[in-house]
C-alpha cells in the first residue's frame, strides 16, 4: 500500500510541536526545581502523601479511632516541612511547575497524535525503524512519568525524565529520521506488535525508573552529608526531592513493573526468531545484548534483598542496566550487523 | 531474600515470613563467611557447598555471565556467521590465532562460558531446591499464634468497645476468611496469614530457568539444522547427503533424519518499486510440493519468512534467494550442455556472481565465470550495473575461458569460484535472454537462454523448544506473582478490660497489629485501614487508648 504522504508530514509537524511543548515543560521543572517551595505543593495530594511519607519513616498507620485517611499530610511528614511559601518566587515558580505539568499533557498529546498519525500514514504500526522506535520510546516514558504523577506527587521527577525524552526525540528528528515506507517482509508478522511493544513499554518505564533511580543516588549522597554535617554540591537539587527511601521504592516499583514486561518481550523475540530464523535463540548481538539487560537488572532485583548491595550499590547495578539499554539501541543497532540488522536506522 | 527480621516478641509469629536461608555472610554486623576451614574434608566441602549457594555468590555469577557474553556480540562468531571470522583472520593475522585458542570466536559453546552459566545453576538449584522444601511446609502449616505484645508490630491499632470478646473475635475471624486469609482461632485472638503465592512465584521462576536449561540440553543433544539450495523444479529429500551444511546433536541419528521431501515448484519476490525504500522486498513466496514421508500424498505448500513448512519435528524455513541464469553450451565437438546454476547475489540489487563448469567439454574443458544483472542498465562508462532486484531487463556479463578446471587434482574447489590460472580466454560477451555468443575459432558457443529462482532453506528440528517455552511461560507467570504478591500476617485481638472504675465494666479491648514486607506492590496500610474500618463500624469505638502509637520501627527486609 502506499503511503499517504499528507498524513506523513503532519505526523513530522506534530512530532515538532510535541517536542516544543517537552522542552517548555523541561525549562519549567527546572524553574520550579530550583525556586519553588517544595513543602506546600504537596499538600494537594496530601492523601497519597501521607501514606507513601508513613510507610517509609514507619510512623503509625492508624491511631486511635482514627482511620487514616483524614489525616493532614504535614503530621505524617516529618521530612518535609510544612512551612508556608516564602516568597513569591517560590509561589510563581510553583505555578511554573503546575504549568509544567500541562504542558507535558499537551506535549503527550501531539507525540501521541505524531505516532497515530505516522502509524496510519504507513498502514502498520509504526515502530519498524529507529526513529519510530525512539518515539515510542519517549512516549512511554513520558507516559509512565504521568501515570507516576497521577498516582502520587512526582513532579521533582520532570527534569530528569524530559531531559532523556527530548534529547532522544532531538536525536530521533536530526538524526535517526527516516522517510515513511513499507517493512520488509522480515517484520510482516504480528509478532512485531507483540514483541517490539512489549520492548517499547519496558525500556521506557526503565527510563523513567533510572531518572528515578539517578535522583535517589542524589538525595542519598544529600542525606548522608547532611547526616555527617558536611556541606554537599547539588544541594539545591537534593534539597527539593523527597527522602532517599521514597525515591528507592518509586524507582524500585517501575523496574519492577518493567522486568517482567522485558523479560515476556525476550520471550516473544524468541518465539518470533523460532518462525522467522527457525532458531528461538542464536545469540545475535541484539539478542545477547538483551540478554545482559535482562542479567543486569535480575541482578539488581537480587541485590536489592541482598545485605550490603542494597542501596547505592544495587542502584548502580540498575544504571548499569540502563546503559546496557542504551549500548543496544545505538552502538549495536548501528555499528554491529547481526540479524536485527534491518531494524536499523 | 534475607530474612523478616523484626524486634517482636519472642514468639516466631512475626518471623519467617519467607523460606531464605538466613545469609549467615551478611548478617549485616560485618561477619563474613570465615575462611575454609581445615578440620576436614567433609567441612571444607561443606563450606565450599555454602559458599557456592549464597546470594552474595549468585549474584557475582550473575555478573559474569553478563560480562562473559559481551565478547560474544563484539567478536565475529563462527555458529552464526563463519564469512566474518574468516575476514577477521585477514585483518588480523596474529590476533585471531589467540583469540580462537580461548574460544573467542565461539563464545556461548567455550568452555568459560559453560563453566559461569553452569555454576550459576548449580548455585541456583542448591539455593531453590532447600527453599522449595520449606516452603512446601510454610505453605502447609498454621498462621503463627498472635505476639504477647501486639503493639510493637509495625502496623498496629487499639481501641475500646461495648461489644464482648466473643462476637469481636467472630466477626474478624468471618471478616479475614472472608478476605481469602487462612484463619486460625484461639481464645480471645485471630491469627491470619495471605500471600504464600509471593514465594511460590519466586520459586516457580528459578526452578523454571532450571527447566529451560534442560530443554536447551536437549535441543543440543538430539537437535539438527542444516541448509540446502534449491532452484526452482528441483526437489529435497531429507537425508544427511542431501544438505549443503548440516550441524546435527551429539546424540542424532544422521541416518534417520525425517523421512520427508519437497519440490520447489515456482519462487516469487515482490519488490517496492516506489518511494524511499525502493528496491526492498515486499515478500518473498516459495511454492513446494512436499511430502512428510515417501508414501504420504503429495500437498502442496507456501513458505514464507515468517511461516515455515513443519514436517515430522522438523521446520523448513526459507532464508534466502537468487536467481540461476541458464546457459546452452555447445563445444566444439558439437555436444550441447545445458547448464542452470545458482548465482550468488552480491547486493541487494541482486547483481549475483557465479561459474559454470563443464569438465566433460570436448576439445578442452569449458568454464563461464560472469554476473548476472537482473535489471541492468549501463552506467556512465557504459558498463552495465544492476539497478533493481527484479527481473525487468536480465543480462548476463560472462567471459568463457578453456583449458583446465583443475578439478581432477583432488584439490576441494568451491562451486562458485573458477580457477583459471590454466585456462585461457575465449571470450568476453553481454547477453541479453536469447543471444548468443559464437566462440572464435569453432570452439562453439554460448547461449543465454533465460534463468530460473533458487532459494535457500534452512532445515532444522529443536526437540527441546516446547519444553522450553512451557518453561518461560511459568517463568513470566512466577515472575509476576513474586513481584505482585505480598505476603502478610494479621492478629486480632480483644481482652474484656480490666475494671478499674464501674465504667469499664462491659468492655472490650480490640487490638489489631500486621506485618508484612514491603516490596514493590505496596498497599499493605490500605489493607489494613479497611480491616480496621471494618470492624470499627460493627464495634464503635467509645475509647481511643492512650500510647497507642508506642510502635517500634520495623526493620525492613526485601526478597
Amino acid at each position: 500500500m502506499d503511503v499517504n504522504i499528507g498524513l506523513a508530514r503532519l505526523s513530522n509537524d506534530l512530532i515538532a510541536g510535541g517536542i516544543a511543548a517537552y522542552s517548555l515543560a523541561f525549562l519549567g521543572y527546572a524553574v520550579d526545581a530550583a525556586f519553588g517551595n517544595h513543602a506546600s505543593r504537596v499538600s494537594p495530594t496530601a492523601l497519597r502523601v501521607s501514606k507513601t511519607i508513613a510507610a517509609d519513616v514507619r510512623v503509625p498507620v492508624l491511631v486511635g479511632g482514627s482511620t487514616g485517611h483524614d489525616r493532614p499530610a504535614g503530621a505524617a511528614a516529618p521530612a518535609m516541612s510544612s512551612t508556608p511559601p516564602a516568597d513569591r518566587y517560590s509561589f510563581v515558580a510553583s505555578r511554573v511547575g503546575k504549568v509544567s505539568v500541562a504542558l507535558t499533557v499537551v506535549g503527550w498529546l501531539l507525540h501521541l497524535g505524531a505516532i497515530v498519525s505516522r502509524g496510519v500514514a504507513v498502514h502498520r504500526l509504526p515502530w519498524g525503524n529507529m526513529y519510530e522506535f525512539t518515539l515510542a520510546l519517549a512516549f512511554t516514558a513520558v507516559t509512565a512519568f504521568l501515570v507516576i504523577m497521577a498516582r502520587q506527587p512526582a513532579r521533582y521527577l520532570g527534569v530528569f525524565v524530559m531531559a532523556p525524552v527530548v534529547l532522544a526525540l532531538g536525536i530521533a528528528v536530526l538524526v535517526l529520521y527516516v522517510a515513511p515506507a513499507p517493512l520488509v517482509p522480515a517484520l510482516h508478522s504480528y509478532w512485531l506488535a507483540i514483541h517490539v511493544t512489549a520492548a517499547i513499554i519496558a525500556s521506557g518505564v526503565f527510563t523513567v525508573a533510572t531518572a528515578a533511580t539517578f535522583m535517589f543516588l542524589v538525595a542519598d549522597r544529600y542525606a548522608v552529608a547532611q547526616a555527617a554535617g558536611r556541606p554537599v554540591r547539588f544541594s539545591a537539587l537534593a534539597r527539593i526531592m523527597p527522602s532517599p527511601e521514597v525515591l528507592d521504592r518509586t524507582a524500585y516499583r517501575a523496574y519492577a513493573f518493567a522486568f517482567p514486561i522485558w523479560t515476556f518481550a525476550v520471550i516473544a523475540g524468541a518465539i518470533w526468531a523460532e518462525y522467522a530464523w527457525g532458531h528461538y535463540w542464536q545469540w545475535d548481538p541484539k539478542e545477547t545484548w538483551a540478554f545482559i539487560t535482562w542479567v543486569i537488572y535480575a541482578g539488581y532485583l537480587h541485590a536489592r534483598a541482598t545485605a550490603g548491595w542494597r542501596g547505592r550499590n544495587a542502584a548502580y547495578i540498575a544504571l548499569l542496566g540502563f546503559v546496557t539499554i542504551l549500548f543496544n539501541f545505538f552502538v549495536v543497532n548501528i555499528f554491529i550487523t547481526g540479524v536485527h540488522s534491518y531494524a536499523g536506522v | 531474600m534475607s530474612e523478616f527480621s523484626t524486634d517482636v516478641d519472642d514468639t516466631a509469629a512475626a518471623t519467617k515470613l519467607d523460606t531464605a536461608p538466613i545469609e549467615r555472610d551478611d548478617l549485616g554486623t560485618g561477619q563474613r563467611v570465615g575462611r575454609m576451614p581445615v578440620a576436614s574434608l567433609w567441612a571444607q566441602l561443606r563450606w565450599a557447598w555454602y559458599l557456592l549457594t549464597s546470594m552474595r555468590t549468585a549474584l557475582i555469577l550473575l555478573f559474569l555471565l553478563a560480562l562473559a557474553a559481551v565478547p560474544g556480540s563484539v567478536l565475529p562468531q563462527n555458529g552464526s556467521n563463519p564469512l566474518r571470522v574468516r575476514n577477521f583472520y585477514t585483518k588480523h593475522p596474529h590476533l585471531a590465532p589467540f583469540i580462537n585458542a580461548i574460544g573467542g570466536f565461539d563464545v556461548f559453546g567455550s568452555p568459560w562460558f559453560a563453566a559461569v552459566y553452569l555454576l550459576l545453576f548449580v548455585s541456583l538449584a542448591g539455593c531453590v531446591i532447600p527453599r522449595s522444601r520449606r516452603h512446601f511446609r510454610a505453605m502447609r502449616a498454621r498462621p503463627p499464634s498472635a505476639p504477647r505484645n501486639l503493639a510493637r508490630l509495625p502496623f498496629f491499632t487499639t481501641w475500646t468497645t461495648t461489644a464482648d470478646v466473643e462476637s469481636v473475635v467472630t466477626a474478624a475471624h468471618t471478616s479475614l476468611r472472608t478476605k481469602r486469609f487462612r484463619v486460625d482461632r484461639a481464645a480471645g485472638s485471630v491469627a491470619a496469614e495471605k500471600g504464600h503465592l509471593r514465594e511460590t512465584g519466586n520459586l516457580l521462576f528459578h526452578l523454571s530457568l532450571l527447566v529451560v536449561l534442560g530443554g536447551v540440553a536437549v535441543s543440543a543433544g538430539f537437535g539438527f539444522t542444516g541448509t540446502v539450495l534449491v532452484k526452482e523444479h528441483e526437489g529435497f529429500s531429507d537425508t544427511a547427503i542431501a544438505y549443503d551444511s548440516l550441524k546435527a546433536g551429539t546424540l542424532v541419528d544422521k541416518a534417520k533424519l525425517p523421512p520427508f521431501s519437497f519440490t520447489l515448484n515456482s519462487f516469487d519476490a515482490t519488490y517496492e518499486r516506489t518511494g524511499a525504500t525502493r528496491g526492498a522486498a515486499d515478500s518473498f513466496d516459495a511454492h513446494v510440493t512436499w511430502q512428510p514421508n515417501l508414501n504420504a500424498k503429495p500437498r502442496t505448500a507456501d513458505i514464507t519468512v515468517n511461516h515455515p513448512l513443519s514436517s515430522g519435528g522438523a521446520n523448513v524455513y526459507l532464508v534466502g534467494h537468487g536467481y540461476a541464469p541458464h546457459f546452452r553450451v555447445t563445444d566444439g565437438s558439437g555436444q550441447v550442455f545445458d547448464q542452470v546454476t545458482p548465482f550468488l547475489p552480491n547486493d541487494s540489487t541482486f547483481d549475483s556472481q557465479g561459474v559454470v563448469k563443464l569438465p566433460d567439454a570436448k576439445p578442452q574443458q569449458l568454464g563461464i565465470s560472469g554476473f548476472f544483472l537482473p535489471t541492468a542498465v549501463n552506467d556512465p562508462n557504459n558498463r552495465p550495473v544492476s539497478v533493481f532486484p527484479a527481473p525487468d531487463n536480465p543480462i548476463v556479463v560472462i567471459g568463457v575461458f578453456a583449458g583446465d578446471l583443475g578439478l581432477d587434482n583432488g584439490v576441494p574447489r568451491s562451486v562458485y569460484t573458477i580457477d583459471t590460472t590454466k585456462m585461457t580466454v575465449l571470450d568476453t560477451a553481454e547477453l541479453g535472454v536469447g543471444q548468443t555468443l559464437v566462440l572464435p575459432n569453432g570452439a562453439g558457443s554460448v547461449t543465454f537462454v533465460g534463468f530460473d529462482q533458487w532459494a535457500t532453506f534452512q532445515i532444522s528440528r529443536d526437540p527441546g523448544k516446547g519444553v522450553v517455552l512451557v518453561a518461560v511461560a511459568v517463568m513470566v507467570l512466577g515472575l509476576i506473582l513474586s513481584l505482585r504478591v505480598r505476603r502478610r500476617r494479621l492478629w486480632v485481638r480483644a481482652t474484656s478490660r480490666p475494671i478499674v472504675d464501674p465504667a469499664d465494666a462491659g468492655r472490650t479491648v480490640v487490638e489489631i497489629g500486621g506485618l508484612t514486607r514491603t516490596d514493590a506492590s505496596g498497599g499493605f496500610d490500605d489493607e489494613f485501614a479497611r480491616l480496621v474500618a471494618e470492624l470499627q463500624q460493627q464495634f464503635p469505638v467509645v475509647e481511643a487508648v492512650e500510647g497507642a502509637e508506642g510502635v517500634v520501627p520495623m526493620v525492613e527486609e526485601e526478597g
